[in-house]
């Protein structure tokens, strides 16, 4: 079952790294923005899916990779700059604002990461040495191992690469004896805690992986696009990785890049035909969580109410 | 006298804004206290209010006329959303519910674009308190010491309902437990309407009232959203005394942020929720949750 499983991602990973040979650039540029919401739905998915952690401030390590990813490549183009560094950066961030959130749960979790991520908002929408409102524009892509990743076809692979192994690697995580106590503490904190678990150490370490990987997907979206602005940190853009993750099915990284897709497909499907693309959207969030519980992996497995 | 004058007024903006958070932060702390539910579309409630009053003002020309049917449009769209989509999520994580209304916030924002277009409009302020006034060597906007009022009258109203009334006692009964107050015999699921349709309407009513000063555009109520859940925050999720002490509190931290920290102005209502939170997790009148 498990080489199965492997064998079909290896399978949909080498379809996707080949998709540019038959595809025109939208469908391509479509495709890329997937997989990055991907990595960014993945790593909120480790929080909530995992630990139940419902964080509504995730954007803050988007949107702090995609500006450490901005101002490094800037300055020096290269690998530490586009991945190492945004990455870094965000495992930081996460590591403070974790230490504070994680001290509250529930709904106060909710509002407090809310809050902290607004922060950051109102900051890079504010200073003038990260472009205030426009944020920063021409960045310049990195050249990795000697390829520049400026022309299409590595920029593809790269990006593949990126996708794999950040997924591999929650994938592991949530495999791992951590990923088991952190499902555990998802049941029953208080029980976790009293069978001699910290609890707050295993949810902050969660808090700084999945922001680490957030992070990462930030720092994709920048190279993407050649800028990032202040939008990247605004509530609605956690709030769009959520719905990615609900829309997927909580628990399941597949889920989660499932519901990436979805979420992008419907929006650039519905923003060709008519400019009411939020409203039709809208709408749809409202009949999923109403009627889809499980997301789409839960209406897959034809099982309504799915929750892991 | 320039520096206790610019003082005044500085003051003055934030209990006018102050007032106006407060509006809107009683409805989201109630629905939360009692429902559970953190109803990110109160923003858009709000924004729904402002054009409602809008519309009013443009068919009547009447500022006071759109101060009585606004609020009374929003809460009925209250009543619509909690009866068709909210109760089916009782039973639901409480994500489901944050989700629904996050969904809600997309569909009206679009909506009110599609109805109204996307421009910013403005809003007259009634003829009675359209000019301004001098107080001891400064000129303020009368309109502005109307909100001041018109929030501290909203205060002490929402309080004799809250605390001296039956029905007061009910919904205070409820936030406190809900499912004890269904087993002596209260219909809690009209409670539950009631007390959304109410939050809904209170609002719409702070979005009438805002447009004068902000005037009216499709992306107010995401902007004024996270403000209101940080006074929620600061004054503990569900208690009205929390509502207003977190409004004054805001509202100050950000007109003298404004007015003397430009740089760091927007920062400085996360810093007080920050320092708050980590001092009293649970707000300043709120209690642990169960």
């Amino acid at each position: 079952m498990t080489w199965l499983r492997a064998a079909a991602c290896v399978v949909v990973l080498a379809l996707v790294a080949l998709f540019p040979a038959v595809a025109g650039n939208y469908p391509v540029k479509l495709l890329q923005e997937i997989l990055i919401w991907g990595i960014f739905a993945m790593s909120l998915d480790l929080l909530m899916g995992r630990a139940g952690m419902v964080s509504f401030g995730h954007s803050a390590f988007f949107g702090l990779g995609g500006y450490v990813a901005a101002l490094a490549l800037k300055a020096a183009p290269g690998m530490l700059a586009s991945l190492v560094w945004p990455a870094l950066a965000a495992a930081l961030a996460a590591l403070v604002i974790g230490f504070f959130a994680i001290r509250v749960s529930g709904v106060y979790f909710i509002m407090l990461t809310l809050a902290f991520s607004q922060m950051f908002y109102a900051y890079a929408f504010q200073v003038a040495w990260l472009g205030a409102e426009d944020g920063i524009i021409g960045v310049p892509r990195a050249s990795l191992l000697g390829v520049s990743l400026a022309s299409a076809v590595p920029f593809h692979l790269f990006l593949v690469l990126v996708f794999a192994l950040a997924g591999f690697t929650l994938w592991r995580v949530a495999r791992s004896p951590f990923g088991h106590v952190l499902q555990g503490i998802h049941e029953n904190e208080g029980r976790m805690e009293a069978i001699g678990y910290a609890v707050r150490n295993y949810k902050l370490l969660a808090f700084v992986i999945a922001g680490m990987v957030a992070g990462v997907a930030g720092a994709c979206y920048t190279q993407l696009n050649g800028s990032i602005s202040p939008d990247a940190f605004f509530w609605t853009t956690s709030g769009e990785a959520l719905l990615m993750v609900i829309i997927g099915g909580t628990g399941t990284l597949a889920g989660a890049v499932l519901g990436a897709a979805a979420f992008i497909l419907l929006q650039s499907l519905v923003s060709t035909y008519t400019e009411r693309w939020m409203l039709i959207l809208g709408v749809t969030f409202i009949l999923f969580v109403l009627f889809a519980p499980g997301g789409l992996v839960g209406a897959l497995r034809g099982r309504v109410g799915l929750r892991a | 006298m320039p520096f206790l004058a610019d003082l005044a007024v500085q003051a003055l903006n934030g209990l006018a804004y102050g007032a106006l958070l407060f509006l809107l932060s009683v409805g989201l702390t109630l629905i939360f206290g009692m429902l559970d539910v953190v109803n990110l579309a109160h923003g858009s409630l709000y924004m729904l209010g402002a054009y409602a009053g809008l519309a009013v003002i443009g068919v009547t020309g009447s500022f006071w006329l759109a101060l009585l049917v606004a609020p009374f449009a929003v809460g009925l769209v209250g009543v619509g959303i909690e009866r068709t989509c909210l109760r089916p999520l009782y039973r639901r994580p409480v994500l489901d519910q944050v989700l629904l209304t996050f969904g809600f916030v997309y569909l009206f924002e679009d909506l009110i674009k599609w109805i109204f277009g996307g421009k910013i409009r403005s809003i007259p302020p009634p003829a009675l308190f359209s000019s301004s006034v001098t107080i001891g060597g400064f000129t303020y906007p009368s309109y502005r010491l109307f909100v001041i009022a018109f929030g501290l009258i909203m205060a002490v109203a929402l309080w004799l309902l809250i605390e001296r009334t039956r029905l007061g006692s009910i919904i205070r009964a409820g936030v406190y437990d809900a499912e004890m107050t269904a087993g002596l015999g209260i219909n809690i699921h009209r409670v539950f309407t009631g007390v959304f349709a109410f939050g809904a309407a209170l609002a719409g009513l702070s979005g009438v009232i805002a447009g004068p000063i902000q005037s009216a555009y499709p992306a107010m109520g995401v902007s004024i959203l996270i403000p209101a859940l940080i006074v929620v925050v600061v004054g503990g999720l569900g208690s009205l005394k929390g509502s207003l002490a977190g409004s004054l509190i805001i509202g100050q931290a950000e007109t003298f942020g404004k007015a003397w920290l430009p740089e760091a102005a927007m920062l400085m209502i996360y810093v007080v929720m920050a320092l708050v939170v980590l001092l009293r997790p649970h707000g300043l009148f709120g209690r642990p949750l169960k």
